[in-house]
């Protein structure tokens, strides 16, 4: 056991970086929706793209430095990882579940299904069930070192689903489309794109700050219990001991 | 590699004292299999159809039953404690276990292979390279499996975690394993039985060299 992480760990600037990536979304989402033109095939309602593509490329980053924080737990055995490991995988969860809203929304006014069992779907879903199911590990286990050893173990298991996802539509013939780039996408398309993933990413940032803290905070007291208050009478100080 | 050996034959040994669970184990893949044939009705075209599908179902299935009590005989009596005392490494320990799984969970899914013929009607054209795809899809869930029971057998609500856990790590191996039993059974004339095959042994490479790597953490700490 190493010694105890700062509780207030990671609550600094959690509120900043909320606030800045919020205003960053929502200049964003304000030029992809008024300023930028209708895509010339889908129209107006390719316009989710401005928060699907940033939600998907930040829940791929999340779950990386949830990666990350596994390995670094694993190897120095400091909590301040499994807090941050912990936040993570949450922050990474949400954003894979916002993800796999957006996409029905978008795909059934294109592909004409809600969902398609194509690579780049199936193996999302899996990721969000792999990650879902180490959240669920964790509230099952009450011993916190065993708690952060196995999740984190669980972790670095399930990350080998995350490149797959992200290969998955250049590796098999998908219905989902490949990567774009700057080559591929109008400088029009490209500034708001940029905004949203700009802000979608301080909002992650904050968010993991803020679950680190919490998490911090839970661990702090599962270590240590408040000790029970006693009845008995005042500790003398030494104005009494003079007294006597 | 004298611990590896000692590890199989000492889980081989106890597999074969409690081959009652054996017998248990395949009564309830076989029920699976009966209870799956009722989703699609007496119809044998659909039936040959999906019989791949059910048999990797009933395999899934009945591998968490498997799986879920490996380490029920080193849990009583905190038999793990003694068994990681040994001059042994935990590695040994993990590949004894996995490998005793992986033979439980291959004989399973060939047993229920003439089950799937009988109930299903599924012809059997290629009997030895399904025998060479039930054992490759058997390694890709007993690896991963056999440490997820680890930690999942002392946690609180251990036959639900582990569903939990696993089902969605193997969703690879689900996919590349009925694919290659439906090619090998109703015909491959694209000749693709080998790549579905060729990312199940990649798979088994992934999970069956990181899981053992990984053990000693699990169950050391």
């Amino acid at each position: 056991m190493t010694e105890r992480t700062d509780p207030r760990l990671g609550a600094n600037g959690a509120f900043g970086f909320l606030m800045f990536g919020g205003v960053l979304l929502l200049i964003g989402s304000y030029i992809g929706l008024f300023k930028a033109p209708a895509e010339s095939f889908m129209g107006d309602v390719y316009r989710i793209m401005y928060v699907h593509v940033p939600t998907a490329w930040n829940a791929l980053l999340a779950f990386t430095f949830a990666f990350f924080c596994a390995l670094l737990f694993l190897l120095k055995g400091d909590f301040k990882w499994d807090s941050r490991h912990e936040a993570a995988v949450e922050v990474g969860i949400v954003l894979t579940g916002l993800l796999c809203t957006q996409g029905p929304l978008w795909a059934k006014p294109t592909w004409g299904v809600y969902w398609d069992w194509d690579p780049r779907l199936t193996t999302t879903a899996v990721m969000f069930f792999a990650f879902a199911g180490i959240l669920a590990l964790r509230r099952f286990v009450d011993d916190p070192v065993k708690r952060a050893t196995w999740s984190a173990v669980a972790t670095i298991i399930a990350y080998v689903d995350v490149p797959i996802v992200y290969f998955s539509v250049r590796w098999w013939n998908s219905l989902h489309q490949m990567q774009s780039s700057p080559e591929t996408v109008s400088a029009p398309f490209l500034i708001p794109l940029r905004t949203n993933a700009f802000g979608v990413l301080f909002l992650m940032i904050g968010l993991i700050m803020l679950r680190t803290r919490i998490a911090a905070l839970r661990l702090e007291h599962e270590m240590a219990p408040p000790l029970p208050e006693r009845k008995s009478s005042p500790t003398p100080t030494l104005a009494t001991e003079a007294a006597r | 590699m004298s611990a590896l050996v000692a590890a199989i034959s000492k889980e081989l040994r106890l597999q074969w004292r409690s081959r009652a669970q054996w017998l248990a184990v395949f009564s309830f893949g076989a029920s699976a299999l009966l209870l799956f044939s009722f989703s699609v009705g007496p119809n044998y075209e659909l039936l040959r159809g999906n019989a791949p599908g059910f048999l990797w179902l009933g395999l899934l299935l009945s591998s968490t039953l498997t799986l879920s009590e490996t380490f029920h005989a080193e849990m009583e009596h905190r038999a793990l404690e003694g068994l990681l005392l040994l001059p042994a490494s935990p590695q040994a320990l993990y590949y004894g276990k996995a490998l005793s799984n992986f033979v439980q969970l291959t004989v399973l899914g060939a047993g229920l292979v003439p089950l799937m013929v009988v109930l299903f009607d599924a012809p059997l054209p290629r009997p030895f390279a399904l025998l060479g795809v039930i054992a490759l899809g058997a390694a890709g869930l007993s690896a991963p499996g056999t440490l997820y029971a680890a930690m999942t057998y002392q946690a609180r609500s251990r036959q639900t975690l582990l569903p939990l856990l696993l089902f969605p790590l193997v969703v690879p191996v689900l996919i590349a394993a009925v694919k290659a039993t439906s090619l090998l059974m109703l015909g491959d004339p694209m000749g693709q039985v080998r790549a579905w095959a060729l990312l199940l042994v990649c798979f088994d490479a992934i999970h069956w060299s990181i899981c053992g790597l990984l053990f000693g953490r699990v169950v050391e700490d």
